[in-house]
């Protein structure tokens, strides 16, 4: 109980007692075994992708052997093909297309988000936990649900293959997501300092630069992040929606869907690229990312 | 919205009852603290809601693109095709099936993961990083990998491993099974529980660690064993974040699409609900039919939705008064 006797003197009478409770919580005490089966499960989890990358390393003819070879020489030529659309595919226009469909949907979500997590946390509107949960019940709304309205209004509109579409689609599916974090980002900048600003005579622009946004640009930035992995992963949408020109990079992957004689190291060094921006994000998020994922109800 | 709030104000220039005037700088604070929030409403409600409403319209109606003029209204027909077609009615069970299977387990594993990464051991931050990552592959990257690196028959991760463990034993006739062709569901299950896993075990970890740990530690001094520790104060504590997990993940999964379409192409019974509604517009072109099979879709995910939302709300208000 070294936690609850910080002074590390024991008492007479805890010795003459002869027992001292080993507790599981005891910060300093390692867990050998614990460890033991986490390192083992990790493994078991990591291997598909720790594979994928080692496969992308390997020419095509090592990468179909049974057994595996995992010695094999390593090339960085499926990378170089992947590049130069040696396959006959090209990557650069899905990669730049999922990158402007994310990155400019994410800023979107953002400005629409910011304001009314504004309007929810700070200076709350009446009524404001209704509005909360209607922004969270259009999140449990399935996208089939709406697909074959949303193709034929772009029809109409002459948007199908548009990225732009796109974009509009992925703000509306982040939207009540990143109004759920931002929120409870924005609920923690102390009342106090609201005040304080306030009698100080600070005026609307001043208290959001020098006392909300200090504390809240974490949250912001892991708020980015998320709201940039779901429209990078998005594929049913993508796939109904567009086509040869505004195809995104998800939807570059589905040509890899049926097997082509020897093209593993292909299919996993697509996969690897494709991937990263995601892995990058997500472990630049990681902290933040459980309070993303349920929505901000888990901290 | 800003000109409708700033327009009363130069108006009441004039001396005016006081009554009339709180009521008037009442109204205009009110509408001060909307107004950031309509834009983000008004544009979830046009782009989220209105389709919805058009879906449903469609799904009363015969309408296949295919054969424009034989356009009309259709009832309930379309619902009635969907519940006693055998391949639609069989989505409906794909559906609830694979769905419960993957929250099930991916829940079981999750929480086995959370309270081995709530101990302290060397590298526990690299584990933790470990096991997020099968989350943070692209989930139409994760089910290629599953189909062609990991479950492809003759060259696949899968059956090597097995090849080179009977080799071990100086066998050369390792089981070489065809996993993709012979049990196609679990092939998807099994794909969609290593992505899932991670998100339960995120949620139950946070869990978890917001344990008072003053409760445990008395129980510990009471001797209390581990087993009953875990049984009368984690279980209980968890119950809220358990129900969380599993709730979320059944909404998300209930509208998974990427592996089926990637793993099996919705082929040997595992297309799933979303997979039959892409198939019958998109492929099959019957508007009405596929906007019935989308609101029945709404359906069944609005009564887990009532149950999360609740959930939601119960946490909610506790983290409001903490």
């Amino acid at each position: 109980m070294t936690a609850l006797n910080p002074t590390s003197q024991p008492s007479a009478g805890r010795r003459f007692l002869g027992r001292k409770p080993k507790s599981r919580l005891d910060p300093t005490r390692n867990n050998t075994v614990a460890g033991l089966l986490a390192w083992t499960a990790a493994f078991i989890f990591a291997i598909p992708v720790l594979w994928m990358v080692l496969t992308s390393f390997h020419s095509e003819v090592d990468a179909a052997t049974n057994p595996p070879s995992i010695a094999a020489e390593l090339t960085l030529d499926s990378y170089r093909d992947f590049f130069s659309g040696a396959s006959g595919l090209n990557p650069w226009p899905p990669l730049i297309n999922s990158a402007t469909a994310s990155i400019t949907s994410t800023v979107l979500v953002l400005l629409l988000a910011i304001p009314a997590a504004y309007a929810l946390s700070i200076r709350p509107v009446k009524k404001w936990t209704d509005v909360m949960f209607f922004f969270l019940s259009t999140k449990m709304l399935p996208v089939v649900a709406a697909l074959l309205p949303l193709f034929l209004i772009a029809r109409n509109l002459g948007a199908l293959d548009n990225i732009w579409f796109l974009v509009l689609l992925y703000t509306s599916m982040n939207l009540p997501i990143a109004v759920w974090m931002m929120r409870s980002f924005l609920a923690e900048v102390p009342v106090e300092m609201l005040e304080a600003a306030q009698i100080d005579g600070a005026g609307l622009l001043l208290t959001l630069r020098k006392v909300v946004a200090p504390v809240a640009m974490p949250g912001i930035a892991a708020t980015a992040l998320i709201c940039f992995i779901f429209s990078w992963n998005e594929l049913l949408l993508a796939r109904v929606l567009t086509g040869v020109v505004a195809g995104t990079a998800p939807v570059f992957l589905t040509s890899f869907v049926s097997s082509q004689g020897l093209f593993l190291a292909k299919v996993c060094t697509a996969a690897v690229i494709i991937s990263l921006p995601v892995l990058l994000a997500g472990f630049a998020a990681q902290d933040k990312l459980v309070q993303g994922l349920s929505l901000g109800a888990v901290k | 919205m800003t000109s409708a709030t700033v327009a009363p104000q130069h108006k009441s220039h004039r001396p005016s009852p006081p009554v009339r005037n709180a009521a008037a700088r009442e109204r205009r604070t009110a509408w001060a603290r909307r107004a950031p929030l309509l834009p983000a409403l008004i544009f979830l409600i046009v782009v989220t809601q209105l389709p919805f409403v058009a879906t449903l319209v469609i799904s009363f109606m015969d309408w296949n693109s295919l054969r424009p003029n034989d356009t009309g209204f259709a009832g309930f027909g379309n619902y009635v095709q969907v519940l006693t077609d055998p391949v639609l009615r069989q989505s409906i069970f794909t559906t609830i099936l694979l769905t419960a299977t993957v929250v099930f387990v991916s829940l079981a594993l999750g929480l086995g993961l959370a309270l081995l990464l709530d101990k302290k051991f060397i590298g526990r931050g690299i584990v933790r990083t470990m096991l997020i990552a099968p989350f943070l592959v692209v989930p139409v990257a994760a089910a290629l990998i599953w189909k062609h690196a990991l479950l492809n028959p003759s060259y696949g991760l899968v059956n090597g491993a097995l090849t080179w463990i009977w080799s071990l034993f100086g066998s050369d006739n390792a089981p070489q099974p065809e996993i993709l062709t012979q049990s196609p569901l679990l092939a998807v299950e099994a794909s969609l529980i290593w992505q899932w896993t991670p998100f339960m075990m995120l949620i139950l970890l946070a869990g978890l660690q917001s344990r008072p740990s003053d409760a445990v530690e008395a129980a510990e001094m009471d001797g209390a064993s581990p087993w009953q520790v875990f049984r009368y104060l984690t279980l209980p504590h968890l119950r809220q974040y358990l129900e969380l997990g599993g709730l979320l993940g059944t909404i998300y999964i209930v509208q998974n699409f990427d592996a089926v379409f990637t793993l099996t192409s919705g082929g040997l019974g595992t297309a799933n609900l979303p997979y039959s509604v892409y198939q019958t517009f998109y492929i099959a072109n019957e508007y009405g039919l596929a906007s019935a099979t989308g609101v029945i879709t709404v359906i069944g995910s609005l009564i887990v939705a009532t149950f999360a939302l609740r959930t939601v709300f119960t946490l909610f208000k506790k983290e409001e008064s903490r």
